[in-house]
């Protein structure tokens, strides 16, 4: 008669090794990230009030207190816009390419490659490049657009990798389906497919925004720096949070210091409230969501 | 409605691979004709060139004729979207769109290929799903998912869902390989109440199922590993299972291959 093993001392051990290094590894990930937040929230709230909100940096003595990031907070927002109106279109457009039409095309392979290419331009490039190109050649002026434009420049890749992604998951069942219905292809990509990944698409937009929105060396070679509130994007310099963030750590005063900490806080604030947006609008659409 | 279909000199490729060879065959309208054979030999790429879905796939091409009642499916200026109107496909597993409700997934088809009525929409909606036998189960929660019906309901849904655009044929690629024998039973149900209305053509690799559905069965053969698959023979059903006239034909059925 055989007997079922029973488990040995040493299997048990090893178990609870591996059990404990991998919390251990959890654990030393999560510290940086709890650091960053706590450091924040503990030096951002002494300045984070409804003036900050509300003001602007405008007639502010170098060693005022007071003040505000009104200014930076409609630029990064009115940037962050704008990049996304240029990019997602792009983005979407180039992945629905890549997965329905191209599959393994010298174009499709093509365009793959030059977006990993892109994914890995450092952000302070694509600032010169818009610096050079626009600003420069073409004889624009500094603006949120053209900060807008360098954004767009780092947000596309994200964009189009997270798409394809999204839109590969998609069941070819699914495609199938509709084509035996006499769906034309365009109407089963728009009606089906994307209906299908809308909320891992949405995610996708939500983290290249959120990536974008913090990025202060593209702004800083294409929109310049202001003290004053322009709400408009496309003329004139415009401040972004991240660049009030820059400039206010760099003076020597500590109520300048708290600004910039107080500007970190709305920066983070800003990207949770639009991830928290994005997961509204996938659980919104969800299909599990009336089962 | 059902109307006759007839194939000749039928090939079919997957890039330079030549996946059928010279299939001729008529297939009657309004009855139920089963394609039966080992794997790979074919069955279903034949099944999915007769609505002109086996070109999706990159690098798939067919030569030959199908003329679905005198008309070439295959003419030069024949819209494929056109002949997936007119003949529609159940696929082997079932694949209710995801993000559409019971209702939703019945309409699809029509939704999809223009504007209807809403009055209009619920009366087709609920004679398909009458017609599918899925009326009675679903008709309390036609806004919920499809997705969260059982296989067999799924299933029922797809069928429901193809003979809601009114199609002349219905394709049925394996329907119930991934369903119990209980609706496996009420889809055979379905099917011969269908047949009044469709030309119906069933690919399955249960033989019971072929014996007790159709009315005619064609059986698919290999001549060896990486030929092309053909046609052995094409006869009533009652003669394919009593009296076969082919040799390889009787060795399938009895189980002596494959």
């Amino acid at each position: 008669m055989t007997t079922i093993q029973r488990i040995s001392p040493n299997r048990r051990f090893k178990d609870r090794l591996v059990q404990f290094l991998v919390y251990l590894s959890f654990a030393i990930a999560v510290v940086p990230l709890v650091a960053v937040l706590w450091m924040v929230i503990k030096n951002g709230l002494a300045r984070f009030d409804l003036e900050f909100l509300t003001h602007s940096m405008r007639n502010i003595g170098a060693t005022d207190a007071g003040g505000g990031a009104y200014h930076a907070i409609v630029g990064t927002l009115e940037q962050v816009l704008l990049a996304s109106v240029i990019s997602v279109p792009i983005g979407l457009l180039t992945a629905i390419y890549l997965v329905e039409y191209g599959q393994g095309t010298r174009l499709s392979r093509a365009i793959s490659f030059f977006v990993d290419v892109m994914t890995g331009i450092p952000s302070v490039v694509s600032g010169l490049f818009i610096l050079a190109f626009w600003i420069l050649v073409l004889g624009f002026s500094f603006s949120g657009f053209a900060g807008a434009l360098a954004l767009s420049i780092l947000m596309m890749p994200t964009v189009v990798r997270s798409a394809e992604e999204m839109l590969l998951l998609v069941p070819n069942d699914l495609r199938e389906a509709s084509y035996a219905l006499g769906v034309p292809k365009w109407r089963t990509i728009t009606k089906v497919v994307l209906p299908t990944s809308f909320s891992g698409i949405a995610t996708g937009v939500m983290l290249a925004i959120a990536r974008v929105a913090g990025e202060t060396a593209p702004l800083l070679l294409t929109v310049f720096f202001t003290d004053s509130i322009n709400t408009d994007p496309f003329s004139g310099p415009q401040m972004g949070l991240p660049l009030f963030v820059f400039d206010q750590a760099t003076r020597p005063t500590d109520t300048a210091i708290d600004r910039a900490w107080a500007g970190a806080l709305t920066l983070i604030l800003i990207v949770m409230l639009l991830n928290l947006a994005a997961r509204l609008i996938g659980w919104w659409r969800s299909p599990a969501k009336g089962r | 409605m059902g109307q006759q279909i007839q194939v000749s000199g039928l090939d079919a490729y997957y890039g330079k691979h030549k996946a059928i060879a010279d299939i001729s065959m008529t297939i009657e309208p309004q009855s139920i004709t089963a394609f039966i054979g080992p794997s790979g030999c074919g069955k279903s790429t034949f099944l999915r060139t007769l609505n002109r879905m086996h070109e999706v796939i990159p690098g798939a091409r067919v030569e030959g004729k199908v003329l679905l009642d005198g008309e070439d499916l295959y003419a030069p200026d024949v819209e494929p979207v056109a002949v997936r109107r007119m003949i529609g496909m159940v696929f082997q597993r079932p694949n209710p769109f995801p993000t559409m409700s019971i209702y939703e997934n019945v309409a699809a088809g029509l939704r999809l290929n223009g504007k209807h009525s809403k009055s209009n929409l619920d009366g087709i909606v609920e004679t398909s799903l009458k017609s599918s036998n899925l009326w009675n189960e679903v008709k309390d929660r036609l806004n919920k998912p499809g997705a969260g019906l059982s296989g067999g309901q799924q299933q029922r849904l797809c069928i429901a869902r193809a003979i809601a655009v009114k199609p002349e044929v219905l394709l049925m690629d394996e329907p119930c390989s991934a369903l119990d024998p209980i609706s496996t039973l009420a889809i055979e149900d379905l099917m011969a109440e269908l047949k009044n209305q469709f030309t119906i053509i069933i690919v399955t690799h249960n033989m019971q199922q072929a014996a007790r559905v159709s009315d005619r069965t064609a059986f698919f053969n290999l001549s060896g590993q990486g030929q092309p698959g053909h046609v052995v023979e094409m006869d009533d059903t009652s003669r394919i299972f009593t009296n076969p006239s082919q040799k390889a034909t009787e060795d399938y059925i009895t189980g002596r291959f494959g």
